[in-house]
């Protein structure tokens, strides 16, 4: 039981050692190493965190699908603690999307937001994951939270393609902002630029690993703490 | 099949005798048109454009009145631990009550439109055909996750609270698919030209009533 703790304990910190190495790697390559974009300027350089943010929120989500199906198969608490931690960085990664988004979009777009389909699509998602996250908070924590939650983390997984469809049609007879195009990554990317974006993909892949840990412990600890209480009162 | 028809009567003799649900929902769909037409000003606009929405706004709130009526009501007299110990499948159990909230909002559904064509002077008739054809596969979807989240919901401190919570995401396809094809439809277009959001329709329909009817076990309580 030591020897075990302070292997994780060791792990945690290597991580967190490692997010801090690779932050400052992304910082600097978003700031000083990669251009000024010749068409949007400085703006452009939110799109290393806002890209990063969204490949996060989806990791998060599918993992919380994941997770939600093993629960409900093999009934084990880690399951649940895996799903519940990934879905709260998952929420923060996609909160920090729909921020970063409007912050580009206003000078670019020329409006804060725009009924683009791949805005709503993520607005719609954030929304699932937040009353995944609500309903967490209505019940007493246990097997029945667990199941419950586990259904809406697998019925929301199998939403997002009909609602990436929906969304897509429901927008095909407006003009799409004609600067969206040019966002997509590779070909319009400088060298330098694509480095820094690869860069930060893994800076954010592994503070979500960091965090979705932390998280997860947190939540064991809980356990073992109300379990520790229990035996005190018997 | 013939567990899933006693289900079913026994939701319906509990709602001819009560009447609880439908009148619910009928009044209440009642209520938000009226209102709309306070806000909207009848006759200023184009009730043709602004019809779609109307309608489904009304029954989208509605419904999740009604689908949450229809387990609160089976908490009385321990009658969900009764449906429980039903020797049948909990997945036979699930049909039973999502068959009985379709036909319930149909029929909310079926009394409302006359009541819109009359109250705002919209002649509704020739698009008839169309319209139900649209109006069913929706609502099958939407009470299809609406019975498994309202299950979910009774458990929980502000149940009315969630249930619009859970429901109005996962709905979001679904919302977005029925308005597009009624207002198509009331544009004129024909069903085949409104045939790519009926058949996302189909496919939300289909994957949530299986996903649904396999995962009911876990969403009601042991």
């Amino acid at each position: 039981m030591q020897v075990h703790e302070r292997l994780n304990d060791r792990w945690v910190t290597v991580l967190g050692i490692a997010v801090f190495i690779t932050m400052l790697l992304t910082l600097y390559g978003v700031f000083l190493y990669a251009p000024t974009d010749r068409n949007l300027g400085h703006v452009q350089r939110i799109f290393y965190f806002h890209v990063p943010s969204a490949w996060i929120a989806f990791l998060a989500f599918g993992i919380v699908f994941v997770a939600s199906i093993l629960y409900l198969v093999l009934k084990e608490a880690w399951a649940d603690r895996l799903a519940h931690a990934s879905a709260e960085v998952g929420v923060i990664f996609c909160t920090l999307v729909l921020l970063t988004g409007p912050i580009w979009g206003r000078p670019v777009w020329g409006v804060w937001w725009t009924w683009d389909p791949s805005l709503t699509a993520t607005l719609v998602l954030w929304l699932i994951y937040v009353a995944y996250l609500m309903l967490r908070s209505q019940m007493p924590e246990g097997p029945s939270q667990a199941r419950l939650a586990a259904i809406l983390g697998i019925i929301g997984a199998l939403d997002l393609p009909i609602i990436h469809i929906a969304v897509h049609w429901w927008r095909t007879l407006h003009p799409k902002p004609v600067v969206m195009q040019t966002k997509g990554f590779g070909g319009g990317l400088e060298p330098p630029m694509l480095q820094t974006f690869l860069v930060a993909l893994l800076t954010f892949t592994i503070l979500y690993v960091y965090l979705t840990v932390l998280r997860y412990r947190h939540e064991s600890d809980k356990a073992e703490l109300a379990s520790v209480k229990r035996r005190l009162q018997a | 099949m013939s567990k899933l028809i006693v289900l079913l009567k026994k939701d319906f003799t509990a709602e001819l005798r009560s009447k609880d649900i439908v009148l619910t929902m009928l009044l209440f769909v009642l209520l938000v048109i009226v209102t709309f037409s306070f806000a909207f000003e009848p006759g200023s606009i184009e009730v043709g454009v602004l019809a779609p929405g109307m309608l489904w706004i009304s029954f989208v709130f509605a419904g999740v009145l009604g689908l949450l009526r229809s387990f609160v009501n089976e908490q009385q007299n321990d009658c969900l631990l009764g449906l429980m110990l039903c020797p049948v499948d909990r997945g036979v159990v699930y049909l039973g009550k999502a068959l009985g909230n379709i036909i319930f909002m149909l029929a909310v559904e079926a009394v409302t439109l006359p009541v819109f064509a009359l109250l705002l002077n919209f002649d509704i008739w020739r698009f008839l055909p169309a319209i139900a054809v649209i109006f069913s596969l929706c609502t099958v979807g939407y009470a299809a996750v609406g019975t498994l989240f309202s299950a979910m919901a009774i458990t929980m401190r502000s149940r009315e609270l969630m249930l619009p919570l859970l429901q109005f995401p996962i709905s979001v396809p679904l919302i977005i698919a029925a308005v597009k094809a009624t207002g198509g439809i009331l544009a004129g277009q024909t069903l085949a030209e409104v045939s790519g959001w009926l058949k996302l329709v189909g496919a939300f329909d289909v994957i949530f009533l299986t996903v649904s009817f396999l995962i009911f076990e876990y969403a009601i309580a042991e």
